[in-house]
């Protein structure tokens, strides 16, 4: 027995370590590192849940809607409940397919957080957060989601709202979309980051995505308290979203309508015609009336997530890009609407403004001879007669000559490059700044840009002028290509002659996008002031009180004297009626309004002509600046110009009602009820 | 002379059992309060953790009190059998236990929880025979390491030899069900009698070494079941995979942990309610104790143990006999055992293992179990003296 008492203490001893063990591992769980269990334990018990504020509107200029909300039932998917279920999940979402009636890949891949190699429509939000499916669910879907939820685990039914777009496409590429936030963007917005939730959406392009922090507002917090299955316990926490601010804008929706259909009909009118854009500007305050792009595209595309084939299609040559906007993205040679540059330039270079000029039938550049259009000679004539009928001579000449007087092949040290140096006070070669994203600069081919083009290509050329062009089956074209290589090569750094006569009518490296063209005819016929327009006109809070209005600022002044420019306006004012846009406005009521302008066609290498019409009215007193360009539209006269006219046939009311009654722009902006409605007057 | 007549009448049951001879007088109480202590601690804690979900909301805990109450009436009958007596009987009840295990492998057996290990009885009761058969191999194991070698006090290699084949026998049951938290157990038990038996140092490093060869092999050859090596992985570093195998440890780490010092009360205990620990009402039932009654209160679930066993040690000190005292030792390494692992898996120094904890847990047969072995600790005790 003494034995066994001996082993018996051994026990004793070794059940008394164990307690010990115990206690001290409880200690050391509960007491010394408690507080950090008690942090991983909320973060285990509760879910925060970000409830999306309700995004704010964009109005027109008299209230009426262009993106408002629709509330729609929203299928959501929590991938962290779907996860838990045997399959993963698989079998679910094949229930979720028949249900929504679309493939079960397609479900599978927009739940599937993005990374680098997945592809898409993948999830950017937070995995937490539930993903949103489907946008356009009935009612007798989400009732048939809704009553089973047991067949349905982490899958609900929520109605959320959606994007609604009344003018449907028009104005598409102007108010932009919205996709789910990336982790890029909230890497790039540091100070924006607390505001997003996972659901939200941020703007991409257009006004959505310049004021997408006045539209977007709070979202709220819910922190749910949940038990293992990711069930709500109930609520512990709660903060209710802050609706976003309306935007409203100085676009009128009836004029944006009459210049969407102006712009349909002239690609109609022209089987070539591969785009188009229109631009309404409100000459006395700078802001956009109406910012037209064709071809356009449904905005409802992007509701719900975009498919892939759909981004593509958007994106592809097939369908026209009509994603982009031929409004700020297109750029283009502007043809004669560039002369009010360049007879500005012949003025600041000397050339009086009430001489007499001749204009011959061909004017001999260097030792290349420069025709008029069609060849033919106009006699002498005043600078007037020169914009009114288009004399590309006089141009030739006073731009060769400024040429050599900066020193031809040889230039000095610091060339005045007079046409370069106007167009670019007319606000040419650099964005106009109207508050829209990615606008295209255009581009002035002075010399320097040359030089620049010269030292990115020279070594291709130099190769192809050695080897030529194998590939191409033409033999002459082939010819010509090797021929223009080595002059690229040996010279290509040079500003030559041919250039600069180019130039001066528009013609050659010259691009201008529609809305760079609208501004300086804007600034012209105005006040002299180049201002950057503006198509936001004032932000306003839910309750509709204004917390402020967007000023046009006023970013440079025209090169010319209030004589100079009240000439040249009143030359333009002759074109639509004695001039080269005469046919296009024959029978249209001058006397009722008389419109001016400038015809522009553009040669393009290898296409057809991009047609112009750049024109302002009424001509005393100018209200709007219209401008229209049609990509390979032929002559500005022949579809740019017709369509100018039926624009203001819209506004004015020619033949129809007035979309502008009085031809009067909305001046004062829309009131608004307490609740945040517009008040209709 | 009549009206001094003396009535002979025997003294009434509540007076007998409290006269200073009864058998009651002579229980440990102590223990008795740390048992009833743990047995209500439990009741509570199953509430706490089934009021959500069990049907009517208190369906577990009347089951718990009626299982509590067999047991009871289990114990007390175990407690008023002299345990000397019992020694005949311990093959039988050996064999009986057996024959449990043989019937789970039969078409008799259910599985409940991925454990093959029950035996239905109809009405919503069930039995698991390998806690009865903790009790049928200690009871063998004491009988047959009871008899000293002839002018010795270590037993005869010959019981020693037929101990091990006992225990064999039952842990490749318990092991067929597959059940390795309770043939641990049965090992320990095998061990502890061993042991205390007084058995050669040879004999305990040879089966020591046995041991080991046995666990290597057992990793070697990967004999053990994926789920179980990758509860082992998840043991020795829970950040493996978090919601997965490791998910048990964390999860009762965090719910203890969240506990703190003084607990968040009855019922507080979100992480109880919101269910993130699996099985929280049987196995892992210390972390609602942990959760709602903070070190305090789990601290006192440990030391309530740490009376029981600290009794029971006495109880098997103080007996005058072999079988008894072994008796009383194999059952606190068997508590003790099963305990520290039930408890140590839960604060992350033990891996996961299907063990209840004593007293606390809900379980029938494990109640019964271990209130058979109170009852087996009293016998022992009420006759500790070879003459009483």
């Amino acid at each position: 027995m003494m034995r066994m008492r001996a082993r018996l203490l051994v026990l004793q001893v070794l059940v008394l370590a164990l307690l010990v063990v115990l206690a001290g591992r409880l200690w050391q769980v509960q007491v010394v590192r408690g507080q950090e269990f008690v942090q991983r334990a909320t973060e285990t018990r509760t879910r925060t849940v970000l409830v999306p504020a309700v995004r704010g509107q964009i109005l027109d200029a008299s209230g009426r809607p262009l993106v408002r909300n629709k509330t729609a039932l929203v299928v959501s998917v929590d991938r962290t409940r779907l996860a838990r279920t045997p399959d993963g999940g698989a079998g679910v979402l094949a229930k979720l397919s028949k249900v929504l009636g679309r493939p079960v890949q397609d479900l599978q891949r927009r739940i599937t957080p993005c990374a680098p190699k997945v592809p898409k429509p993948c999830w950017t939000g937070s995995p937490y957060q539930p993903v949103p499916l489907d946008e356009k669910v009935s009612t007798r879907e989400a009732l048939q989601i809704l009553e089973r939820q047991e067949e349905f685990p982490g899958v609900t039914a929520e109605v959320h709202s959606v994007r609604e777009y009344p003018g449907g496409r028009a104005g598409a590429q102007m108010l932009g979309y919205l996709q789910p936030v990336t982790e890029a963007e909230l890497e790039k917005r540091e100070g924006l980051k607390a505001s997003f939730s996972g659901v939200d959406l941020a703007g991409r392009d257009g006004l959505e995505y310049v004021y997408d922090d006045e539209l977007r507002g709070k979202s709220g917090l819910r922190r749910v308290q949940v038990d293992r299955m990711g069930k709500a316990l109930g609520v512990e926490e709660q903060t209710a979203p802050v609706a976003g601010d309306t935007i409203v804008t100085s676009i009128d929706s009836r004029v944006q309508a009459v210049v969407e259909k102006a712009l349909a009909h002239a690609m109609k009118a022209q089987p070539s015609a591969d785009g188009a854009a229109g631009v309404v500007l409100d000459v006395r305050t700078g802001r956009v009336v109406a910012l037209a792009s064709a071809p356009g595209y449904d905005p409802a595309i992007w509701a719900g997530g975009i498919s892939a084939r759909g981004y593509q299609w958007l994106l592809s040559d097939k369908s026209g890009k009509p994603l982009v906007s031929r409004a700020i993205n297109g750029q283009f040679a502007p043809g004669s609407t560039f002369k009010i540059s360049s007879v500005s330039a012949m003025l600041r270079a000397g050339y009086p403004l009430n001489g007499t000029y001749d204009c011959p039938g061909s004017y001999m550049v260097g030792d290349r001879a420069f025709n008029n259009f069609r060849g033919q000679g106009l006699g002498t004539m005043s600078l007037h007669t020169a914009l009114v009928k288009s004399c590309d001579t006089i141009f030739y000449r006073a731009a060769y000559e400024q040429y050599l007087k900066d020193g031809g092949r040889n230039p000095k040290k610091h060339p005045k490059e007079i046409f370069a140096n106007t167009a670019r006070a007319f606000g040419f070669g650099k964005p106009t700044g109207i508050d829209l994203p990615g606008e295209s600069s255009g581009r002035i081919p002075d010399r320097a840009w040359k030089k620049d083009l010269w030292a990115r290509t020279s070594a291709i050329s130099c190769k192809r002028s050695r080897t030529g062009y194998p590939e191409e089956k033409d033999a002459a074209r082939a010819a010509f290509l090797k021929r223009l290589a080595l002059e690229n090569c040996t010279e290509g750094f040079l500003l030559r002659p041919g250039d600069s006569a180019n130039f001066s009518i528009g013609q050659g490296d010259v691009l201008v996008t529609p809305v760079q063209l609208a501004r300086a005819y804007m600034a012209l016929v105005g006040d002299g002031r180049l201002r950057s327009p503006r198509i936001a006109w004032a932000q306003v809070r839910p309750d509709g009180t204004v917390v402020k209005t967007f000023d046009v600022p006023v970013v440079g002044k025209l090169p010319l004297s209030e004589k100079e420019r009240l000439y040249i306006k009143g030359a333009l004012s002759d074109v639509a009626s004695d001039g080269t846009a005469a046919g296009a406005f024959a029978g249209f009521p001058m006397d009722r309004v008389r419109v001016g302008g400038k015809t522009g066609t553009a040669e393009v290498w290898g296409k057809k002509d991009t047609s112009w019409f750049a024109s302002f009215a009424p001509t005393d007193h100018p209200q709007f600046v219209v401008v229209v360009m049609v990509s390979q539209g032929g002559m500005g006269a022949e579809t740019a110009a017709p369509a100018v006219r039926e624009i203001y046939e819209g506004i004015y009311g020619i033949k129809g009602p007035a979309a502008l009654p009085g031809g009067r722009p909305v001046s004062r902006l829309p009131r608004f009820a307490p609740d945040g409605t517009v008040i209709r007057e | 002379m009549i009206d001094r007549a003396v009535t002979l009448r025997r003294p009434s049951l509540v007076r007998r059992a409290m006269g200073t001879d009864s058998i009651v007088r002579r229980f440990d109480g102590l223990m008795l309060v740390a048992v009833l202590g743990l047995s209500v601690l439990g009741t509570l804690l199953v509430w706490s953790s089934t009021r959500t979900w069990a049907p009517g909301a208190t369906g577990l805990v009347k089951k718990h009190l009626l299982n509590q109450v067999i047991g009871v009436i289990l114990c007390m009958v175990v407690a008023s059998v002299d345990h000397r007596a019992m020694r005949a009987y311990a093959p039988l009840v050996f064999l009986v236990s057996l024959a449990g295990l043989g019937l789970v492998i039969t078409p008799l057996g259910a599985t409940i929880n991925g454990s093959h290990s029950w035996i239905l009885l109809g009405g919503g009761f069930a039995v698991q025979p390998s806690e009865f058969a903790k009790v049928g191999l200690l009871l063998i194991i004491a009988m047959l390491l009871a008899q000293p070698a002839e002018g010795s006090d270590r037993p005869r290699n010959l019981d020693v030899v037929l101990a091990l084949v006992a225990a064999c026998v039952t842990m490749g049951l318990v092991m067929l069900q597959p059940d390795l938290g309770t043939a641990l157990v049965l090992a320990v038990i095998t061990a502890g009698g061993l042991v205390i038996s007084g058995v050669r140092k040879r004999w305990i490093i040879l089966l020591a070494t046995v041991a080991g060869a046995g666990i290597f092999a057992v990793f070697h050859f990967q004999m053990l079941e994926p789920y179980q090596i990758a509860r082992f992985t998840a043991f020795l570093d829970p950040s493996v995979d978090p919601r997965g195998v490791g998910y048990n440890s964390t999860q009762s780490l965090i719910a203890i942990g969240s506990g703190q010092l003084l607990g968040k009360g009855l019922l507080g205990g979100g992480q109880t309610t919101g269910r993130f620990v699996p099985e929280q009402h049987t196995d892992f039932i210390f972390t609602v104790a942990g959760e709602e009654f903070g070190f305090v209160g789990s601290l006192a679930v440990v030391v309530l143990l740490g009376v029981v066993l600290l009794r029971a040690l006495k109880i098997a000190r103080e007996c005058e006999d072999r079988f008894g005292t072994l008796v009383a030792g194999t059952i606190v390494c068997w508590l003790a055992f099963q305990a520290f692992v039930n408890i140590g898996m839960t604060i992350g120094i033990m891996p996961i293992t299907g063990l209840p904890l004593p007293f606390v847990s809900y379980g029938g047969t494990s109640t019964f179990a271990n209130l058979i072995a109170v009852g087996l600790l009293q016998a022992i005790r009420v006759r500790r003296r070879v003459f009483d």
